[in-house]
């Protein structure tokens, strides 16, 4: 194979040459893995878990954590190796990164406030949901006394 | 090689390289990706948000739970993880055309790209198939007022609420006025059976509906259509557009453009877009099917 080309004149030097295509068939395959394993639990969660009286909340959620961490995973493989960001020189990488690690503070903010609404509207609409009709009105009156 | 000599004199940040040693297309590529991402990232949340507001939201598993072929069978995920393995394989043969350009090999760019181009329309196809499911869909529905009526699922209608009981439904029926029973009957006897729904009586029709064992949902959110067909949809655009750059990469590639450039870094950047387009499907696929 002839040597790695130089693109552009603004590039020093070039990247190291691409080895032969076993990495991104490793890549591939890790892929196709963790979104078998996300099938299966989400599989899992429909057909067993999600409906069921008996599971309690916090398993489902534990189960859709354990996905989303698998989500980001793939996500940091397919940037990482298939996006070639981690070939890039490390100035170029954080230029990246950084300004994403915005989306920590966006989820848990948004998400809060989600939750947040919920409840307040629980608590104040005429008609509380079905589900949480009994329990604080009961407790509110007791509380006033 | 006094260019590169010269190069070399000059620091850093003093003009005349990159101090990204990338240049200036492929740098803001990845800028219009980060920002890409911040505005599907601000559709999810969005999405997220008003799911979290909720005290009932609908299960994915009921809405996408069938397969072109299968019928009326229960497969939740199915169709979907086929969509999935179609993007992940997309993207491995761009990853491979990138490869191939990087030593200067014009057929085997060719081949790959070809592949990630019928991969594209492989998934604009599947999403093709799952809108029409839906919008034409038809499901019985308790509506506000106490009757009955048969909808599909778009930005306005949900039918994909709690289940109504079954006392609940036979109530249900005696309110719901005669031209939605024809329609919920007709609903039953898709195949085949050649009842003239049309001419029976209120009455028969309610018999038969019962008879049928009709599974009735309240109706749902309806924020869950439109967020479901905006963010598919926007990130259907974007795959669009991606199989439109990869068609003109491979007809440049076909005319020899890239050997007289002397690089492929033009199939470098639109490798880079159709790689985003598979990472957004992760989370699409992650927040709409799987949680």
């Amino acid at each position: 194979m002839s040597e790695h080309t130089i693109t552009s004149p603004e590039i020093t030097f070039a990247h190291a040459p691409s080895e032969g295509t076993g990495r991104i068939w490793k890549i591939f395959w890790l892929l196709s893995f963790i979104t078998v394993i996300e099938l299966v639990l989400g599989f899992g969660l429909a057909k067993h878990w999600y409906g069921d009286p008996e599971t309690s909340h916090t398993a489902i959620l534990f189960v859709k954590g354990v996905i989303c961490i698998l989500s980001f995973a793939k996500a940091f493989y397919i940037v990482s190796v298939f996006m070639h960001l981690g070939d890039e020189i490390r100035n170029m990488i954080m230029t990246i990164v950084v300004p994403l690690c915005l989306f920590i503070w966006f989820i848990i903010a948004f998400l809060w406030d989600g939750n947040s609404w919920k409840e307040l509207r629980n608590r104040y609409n005429g008609t509380p949901a079905p589900i949480e009709k009994t329990t604080p009105a009961a407790k509110e009156k007791g509380a006033k006394d | 090689m006094s260019t590169a000599a010269a190069q070399q004199e000059t620091k850093w940040w003093s003009g005349g390289r990159s101090p990204f040693n990338a240049s200036y297309g492929k740098v803001m590529m990845w800028y219009f990706l980060m920002s890409d991402a911040f505005t599907f990232g601000a559709f999810l949340i969005s999405y997220g948000t008003i799911r979290f507001s909720q005290n009932f939201w609908t299960d994915p598993n009921q809405v996408f739970n069938s397969f072109p072929g299968f019928g009326h069978q229960d497969l939740p995920l199915a169709f979907v993880s086929l969509m999935t393995f179609i993007l992940i394989a997309s993207s491995v043969t761009m990853v491979l055309a990138v490869h191939e350009g990087h030593k200067m090999n014009r057929k085997g760019v060719e081949k790959y790209m070809l592949l990630t181009i019928i991969g594209g329309f492989a998934f604009l196809g599947c999403q093709a198939w799952e809108w029409t499911h839906l919008l034409t869909g038809e499901h019985v529905a308790l509506l506000n007022d106490g009757t009955l009526s048969v909808l599909p699922t778009t930005t306005r209608m949900n039918p994909w609420g709690s289940a109504v009981p079954h006392e609940a439904i036979i109530a249900a029926l005696q309110k719901t006025p005669q031209d939605q029973l024809v329609n919920i009957a007709s609903t039953i006897h898709h195949e085949g059976a050649a009842h003239n729904v049309a001419e029976m009586s209120n009455t028969q029709l309610v018999d038969m509906i019962q008879a049928a064992g009709v599974h009735v949902n309240h109706t749902g959110p309806i924020a869950f259509g439109g967020y479901f067909f905006g963010i598919t949809g926007f990130h259907g655009f974007h795959v669009f557009s991606g199989v439109v750059i990869n068609v003109i990469m491979y007809i440049k590639t076909k005319l020899g453009h890239f050997d007289q450039r002397g690089h492929y870094e033009m199939i470098e950047k639109a490798g880079l877009y159709w790689h985003f387009v598979d990472l957004v499907w992760v989370f699409v696929f992650l927040c709409f099917y799987l949680i």
